[in-house]
């Protein structure tokens, strides 16, 4: 038996998760990661990605769009803008955060004529946004 | 002296009102609770938020390169006040105390040369500032279709906001709301949100060191923006709770002033069906007698 951590996710309206698990696998912004008990404190940023936490008795799915996840000795925190169990997470749902992403591409495009940081970033998080899509088999 | 059909119809009438303030009374204790889950609901977030922060800054926020949503323009001559209120009146004086708090803030500001802006969340907030202070008056944000506050909600205000700041209209916000203690007490409050200013929670999580990834003022610049959002969402939902608390109170002071009255009313009423009596039966004895 692997030994297990805390894990929290939190997102603004509710507190969807708070369990004893062995691994959560962490959309970071750099790369996906994966923390276990022990992990190095470690702060990194979301992408709009899967979160997956392996518990003792199964593994659960949620769906994240951005935030950040603290890992400490304690435990896992991770606080996402917007946080949705992977079931609830219907083609209506995504079709919705794309459009949303796809606007703010445009937006940052209109706004940072001369400037390709703001665009980029927009054009990746549209990337990762459709990405999850194609993750959760949509 | 009103006649007797008079004081039967005002009876009818206060009686009416009673249930009016009586139902108000209900749905708002309806709405209280489910105003303060919502509130409990956010509050983790908002507490490893706050914490998290207070790391973040305290190591980067020194530094000449630390984002101006944290350090500050430099300057703090243009204030930009933000004004949430309700949007629906008979809540006591809920929406009275904030703009009040606001309007002595404004003044208080003006006197000392600042220039002063003004952005209110919610029509009643809207209404009574843009009686003294129109001139002042930048924007409003519009929730009366929302039924329930949400995080986008919050997001949309701040992007506003954020907007603002970046084309340089204002040094420093400061949001108005009122704080929800318990049913008879709201707090009017003024927040600093930009720049943020987070109280620093002494204890072993200033001294734990983390591994930063990306780089800690990446992600400095990438929470910053969130943490708009995320204290004006604090503040929209204690802002709902107090709103509802209020109203509770002030309705059941009316239901209870409607009690009294009908009482009184009441009374008024047997008084003179009793005169009105006493004088027939005097009319009739007095003709008996002179027979």
């Amino acid at each position: 038996m692997a030994d297990t951590t805390q894990f929290d996710l939190v997102s603004p309206e509710r507190r969807l998760a708070s369990a004893q698990v062995v691994s959560v696998q962490i959309p970071g912004a750099d790369g996906d990661m994966t923390a276990m008990a022990g992990h190095a404190p470690t702060i990194t940023t979301l992408r709009p990605g899967l979160l997956t936490a392996e518990g003792p008795d199964g593994t659960t799915q949620y769906v994240v769009t951005g935030g950040f996840a603290e890992i400490t000795a304690t435990g896992v925190s991770v606080l996402a803008e917007r946080a949705m169990p992977r079931d609830e997470v219907s083609a209506d749902v995504h079709a919705e955060l794309v459009k949303e992403a796809e606007e703010a591409h445009a937006k940052a495009k209109e706004v940072f004529v001369n400037e390709p940081g703001p665009v980029d970033d927009a054009a990746k998080l549209l990337a990762d946004m459709v990405a999850v899509g194609d993750h959760i088999g949509l | 002296m009103p006649s007797l059909k008079d004081l039967k119809n005002r009876i009818e009438s206060v009686k009416s009102t009673r249930k009016i303030t009586k139902a108000m009374q209900m749905v708002a204790a309806a709405k209280l609770r489910r105003a303060q889950e919502a509130a409990e609901q956010s509050r983790p977030y908002t507490e490893r938020f706050n914490a998290v922060m207070a790391g973040l800054a305290a190591s980067v926020g020194g530094s000449d390169s630390a984002p101006k949503l944290l350090s500050g323009t430099g300057s703090d001559q243009v204030q930009l006040l933000i004004v949430m209120t309700s949007e629906r009146g008979l809540c006591g004086g809920f929406n009275s105390n904030i703009a009040k708090l606001a309007r002595t803030h404004a003044t208080k500001l003006m006197a000392e040369g600042k220039e002063v802006k003004i952005l209110t969340v919610g029509k009643k907030g809207r209404d009574q500032m843009k009686r003294d202070y129109g001139q002042y008056y930048i924007g409003h944000v519009d929730l009366t279709e929302v039924k329930r506050i949400g995080y986008t909600d919050a997001q949309s205000i701040a992007k506003d906001v954020l907007g603002r700041f970046d084309a340089g209209e204002f040094d420093v916000a400061t949001l108005f709301y009122s704080k929800f203690v318990n049913v008879v007490s709201q707090i009017p409050t003024a927040q600093q949100i930009i720049p943020a200013s987070f109280e620093a929670e002494e204890g072993d999580e200033a001294s734990t060191l983390f591994d930063y990834e990306p780089s800690e003022e990446a992600i400095l610049a990438d929470l910053l923006p969130r943490g708009v959002a995320t204290q004006i969402f604090a503040g929209l939902l204690e802002n709902g709770a107090s709103e509802q608390g209020a109203r509770m109170s002030a309705m059941d002071n009316a239901t209870r002033n409607a009690g009294e009255m009908i009482d009184k009313l009441t009374i008024e009423f047997n008084r003179s069906r009793q005169a009105v009596i006493t004088n027939e039966l005097i009319e009739i004895i007095s003709g008996a007698e002179a027979l």
